[in-house]
């Protein structure tokens, strides 16, 4: 069918390397994340956001110890703060966000992390970090959510 | 310059008075989008970078809605169909079907009607929502009607596209299709089934919830329906590009087209592989499962080979050219390019810059890499380099031989040197701004933010040093804008009158390349399997968001 494409050879090896790399970069994407875990944050857990208010957990949003070193943080992404906005945990605590929007779409970023989400309403984002390294480390709303969203920050300690 | 500017034998074109009014319409009009968006541009990088202080009645988000609107949805359609129109002219008989260029206005005038009223929204403060408007913040139910409008205008231009093309398949039967009439109709074809996502998002979803006629939006469904369109519009921004580097320039350069069938079988290679692949811009969310997101990522990337073809044809014809001109030695070829006339120059530092822009690309792409620039300057960094280097730059060479042939003015000595001033200058302010732009987004610094320090933060500290650089790139640009549009208004009024017809550059085919294969002009076929992909890549994912997925009511967060 398309014996009258004429591939000069040059041409040939070229695409060969490039699809050989492809290959090879599509496998290591793949072995990291079915081997080694390592997946974006979503899950497909749900709660209207008109309920996010009044029903549990989000309704009481706060940093919870769940094990030695291991943290669970129920958040809540609003217009134009977090619930809660001050987190600290000792270095080396691996740390269970789970976070929703009872209003418009926010993100939840904290820089020179992994730590990268985006907060739906009506979804319940859920990623997990582990904090080596002490220091202050700043959350943000990384997604326009309205005039304020610049001031939309929160803290987090590890010390 | 001596060999390219005066190298007028075969390549002359008369525009008829009614292709010319059309296509300068559509032209016209995109550079008024394109100052809007520049002003708007400007000011917005001088507030984020905290130079200046906006008035009390004009916002932040405001001006970067009105700059990503004008620039990334305006003034690129109207310019792309504008440029298609005026290549279908030039490569099937020398003009328009009169029956096109009615559907063709109807198409203009809706578009126009919808962006005046997009336009108005942003300018009152009822749609300061950015270019994405992200439900469940609601934007005035005209904002979106005047959106639907241009969707729906651009389709006519499509059809109007379509009829050309179809007419001149009925009268040469067996005969291969010109190259660019082709290729026209592949970036058609790709805009169509792209934009049913957002027009289904808009006309079924926006506008109702907005009128108040339904309570609330499905607000995943509508980021999804979104992203469906809006990976490939960046690929509908690309095509003309393309076009232009693969048919236009191999005659401006006094080469050759490399081979007749290679950029058709790539341009249907970014048909079926731009599409099925909106999920890689919604990695980070949650809603839709790993399984899937995963699949797309791996559709996504497999636009690396028509990357890698439209590559080494590109290079492949620069050498020949070179060589069929006496260039001795491996790149010899490379100082035989026509360094002096800015309809090769200002799309050479386009593609130039594409290189490193492709690479970013796979990153952001990069299932677990996106983690780490998702959001951040780095992602503003990059399309900077895409639309706003390699496509616009590309852009800018067509607009300078093609608003002077539409004029029957001349392209002159002292056009061509400002040109050549203008994308310099324009290629300069973007490296500036869009390499502080990456780092400082690997750093951390998100992107849409207006002004801020979050309170003196250390970590954002970090970040003041890279402000002065994105400062300084958007002054750079937006001197280059100005530059750009009074060389055009000089080219479109002033320019000295052509003697006899003007240039239009279209390459011819190698004659010793052998005819395409038919498949590669039976569109049923390739619509089917972009078609089956997009089903495969979407059915699943969307199913379950329509039935689980909550939905929110209108809010006006600004």
């Amino acid at each position: 069918m398309f014996k009258n494409i004429h591939l000069p050879r040059y041409e040939r090896i070229w695409l060969t390397i490039g699809a050989i790399s492809l290959v090879v970069f599509l496998v290591i994407l793949g072995v990291l994340a079915v081997g080694l875990g390592l997946q974006p944050p979503g899950q497909m857990k749900t709660v209207p956001p008109e309920q996010v208010r009044t029903n549990a957990p989000f309704n009481k949003p706060n940093l919870v110890q769940v094990g030695p070193n291991e943290y669970k943080a129920t958040m809540v992404a609003q217009m134009f703060s977090y619930l809660p906005d001050q987190l600290e945990v000792p270095a080396g605590s691996t740390i269970h966000f789970e976070i929703t929007s009872p209003d418009v779409v926010h993100g939840l970023y904290v820089p020179n992390t992994n730590v990268n989400i985006m907060v739906v309403p009506g979804h319940v984002a859920e990623f997990t970090y582990t904090f080596k390294h002490p220091g202050d480390y700043l959350m943000l709303c990384h997604e326009y959510c309205g005039s304020g969203h610049q001031m939309m920050m929160g803290k987090l300690k590890v010390v | 310059m001596e060999n390219t500017l005066r190298d007028r034998s075969s390549d002359k074109m008369s525009f008829q008075a009614p292709d010319r009014r059309l296509i300068l319409a559509h032209i016209g009009f995109a550079f008024i989008a394109f100052l809007i968006g520049a002003i708007a541009g400007l000011v917005q990088a001088l507030e984020r970078t905290g130079y200046i202080t906006l008035p009390s009645n004009i916002g932040y988000y405001q001006l970067l809605t009105a700059h990503g609107v004008s620039m990334a949805l305006i003034f690129t359609t109207f310019f792309i169909i504008g440029y298609l129109y005026s290549g279908l002219a030039k490569t099937l008989g020398g003009k328009l079907l009169p029956s096109a260029n009615l559907v063709a206005w109807i198409g203009f005038y809706m578009m126009v009607i919808g962006t005046l009223l997009g336009l108005a929204m942003i300018i009152t403060n009822d749609a300061s929502v950015l270019y994405t408007f992200y439900a469940p913040m609601k934007a005035s139910p005209i904002f979106y009607i005047g959106l639907a409008l241009v969707v729906i205008g651009s389709w006519l231009s499509g059809v109007a596209i379509f009829m050309n093309y179809y007419k001149w398949r009925k009268q040469h039967p067996g005969e291969t299709s010109p190259l660019f009439a082709f290729m026209s109709v592949a970036t058609m074809v790709l805009w169509l089934i792209c934009t049913v996502g957002v027009a289904i998002e808009v006309v079924f979803q926006l506008i109702p919830w907005s009128l108040g006629w339904t309570d609330k939006v499905n607000v995943e469904l509508s980021r999804t329906l979104f992203w469906y369109f809006g990976h490939p519009l960046v690929y509908f921004w690309l095509l003309p590009a393309y076009i232009y580097w693969y048919v236009n320039i191999p005659k401006i350069i006094g080469g050759k087209i490399f081979s007749n069938s290679l950029p058709r079988l790539t341009f249907l290679l970014f048909i079926l592989y731009s599409i099925p692949v909106g999920f890689h811009h919604q990695l980070m969310e949650p809603g839709v499962s790993s399984f899937w997101k995963f699949l797309q990522v791996v559709l996504t990337m497999i636009v690396v080979i028509p990357s890698l073809m439209t590559a080494f044809a590109i290079i492949a014809t620069f050498e020949l050219a070179g060589r069929s001109k006496g260039a001795t030695g491996l790149f010899g070829w490379f100082k035989k390019l026509p360094w002096k006339d800015v309809r090769f120059v200002a799309t050479f530092l386009g593609m130039l810059i594409f290189i490193p822009a492709g690479a970013g690309g796979v990153v952001n792409a990069s299932f677990q890499m996106n983690q780490v620039v998702h959001n951040t300057l780095f992602i503003t960094g990059h399309f900077h380099i895409t639309i706003a280097a390699a496509v616009i730059l590309t852009f800018f060479a067509i607009s300078y031989w093609l608003v002077p042939a539409l004029r029957n003015r001349q392209l002159t000595p002292f056009a061509n040197q400002l040109g050549l001033i203008q994308s310099w200058l324009w290629t300069i302010g973007i490296l500036i701004m869009s390499t502080s732009m990456h780092i400082v987004g690997v750093l951390g610094e998100p992107r849409r933010t207006s002004f801020t320090t979050y309170n003196h933060h250390p970590i954002a500290d970090v970040w003041s040093p890279y402000r002065l650089f994105t400062g300084v790139g958007s002054i750079l640009l937006f001197i280059s804008s100005v530059l750009f549009l009074i060389t055009i208004v000089y080219l479109w009024f002033f320019a000295p009158k052509a003697e006899s017809a003007v240039d239009y550059p279209i390459g011819e085919v190698d004659a010793e390349q052998p005819k395409p294969p038919a498949i590669l002009e039976r569109w049923s076929v390739w619509i089917g399997i972009t078609v089956a992909l997009v089903l495969i890549a979407y059915t699943i994912p969307v199913i379950h968001m329509i039935q689980h997925a909550p939905s929110s009511p209108p809010i006006r967060s600004w």
